[in-house]
């Protein structure tokens, strides 16, 4: 079952991406990604992490990503997306990202027969994660909480018009 | 139990196909996404080997990320935005003001 799982979302994460990647339409894109979004969410939850699965599904496939729609609809591109006319761009970025992954999966192969995962079956209960994000981790939260208003002041003074003199 | 290393090569996956995005988009707002990706499988990645090693430090730094990401978002789509004022375009190539 779990296997089942596991493929199934990978699988959908993964095309997902494809889609995103093969659509020219900028809101089917934003829609592909919301679905990727979702089913690494239930990645997460297959993890061992629900509340990182909730936290994922809500703030990224809710929030970040229909802002994404919204400045869809603001920027509306009639006429679609030019296509990529380079194609040695794509080739070389086909060959980047291979060497790149290659890379990576040399760099673990040595640990990646040994992470067997099967200690700690329940550690990613809300409870000891609220308590970790509580006491060892309470000095990130609060700066996370000073960069949040930050942020928010940003995106306020950067899209503010300016007033008619 | 499925083993961690899957996850961990998905997140390898997932990362270098928002790379591939991101070469071979030509608007900064699917290029925006393919950043999203990436931050996407990092996170994979993190969770996976959080499990692997039976320690929460690994989730906790994703809910930073995520956190991280929203105000990134914001940020981002509002320059994004204001280059969509000035310029009436988002492709990539029409932006070159610091080109020689």
């Amino acid at each position: 079952m779990g296997h089942f799982l596991f493929f199934l979302l990978a699988t959908i994460c993964v095309g997902a991406v494809l889609g995103m990647i093969i659509s020219r339409n900028q809101a089917y894109s934003a829609l592909f990604l919301v679905l990727a979004f979702a089913s690494m969410g239930g990645l997460f939850g297959l993890l061992n992490a629900p509340f990182i699965a909730v936290v994922q599904i809500i703030i990224y496939a809710g929030a970040i990503m229909v802002l994404f729609v919204f400045v869809v609809m603001m920027i509306n591109v009639r006429e679609g997306l030019p296509s990529e006319k380079k194609k040695w761009i794509f080739a070389v970025s086909l060959i980047l990202a291979f060497v790149l992954f290659l890379e990576i999966i040399l760099a673990a192969s040595g640990r990646l027969s040994s992470l067997s995962g099967a200690e700690a079956a329940d550690i990613g209960n809300p409870t000891n994660l609220g308590r970790l994000l509580f006491t060892r981790y309470l000095y990130p939260f609060e700066i996370t909480s000073i960069l949040i208003i930050a942020a928010l002041v940003g995106a306020l003074v950067l899209l503010k018009k300016k007033a008619k003199e | 139990m499925i083993p961690s290393s899957y996850f961990f090569i998905l997140s390898v996956v997932l990362f270098v196909l928002g790379i591939i995005a991101f070469f071979i988009k030509r608007d900064l707002l699917t290029q925006f996404m393919s950043v999203e990706i990436m931050l996407n499988a990092a996170n994979l990645a993190f969770i996976s080997l959080a499990k692997a090693t039976g320690s929460l430090d690994g989730q906790i730094i994703v809910f930073f990320i995520i956190t991280v990401a929203a105000a990134e978002a914001v940020i981002g789509l509002a320059i994004i935005l204001l280059i969509f004022r000035q310029k009436k375009s988002i492709r990539t190539e029409d932006i070159n003001l610091m080109k020689g």
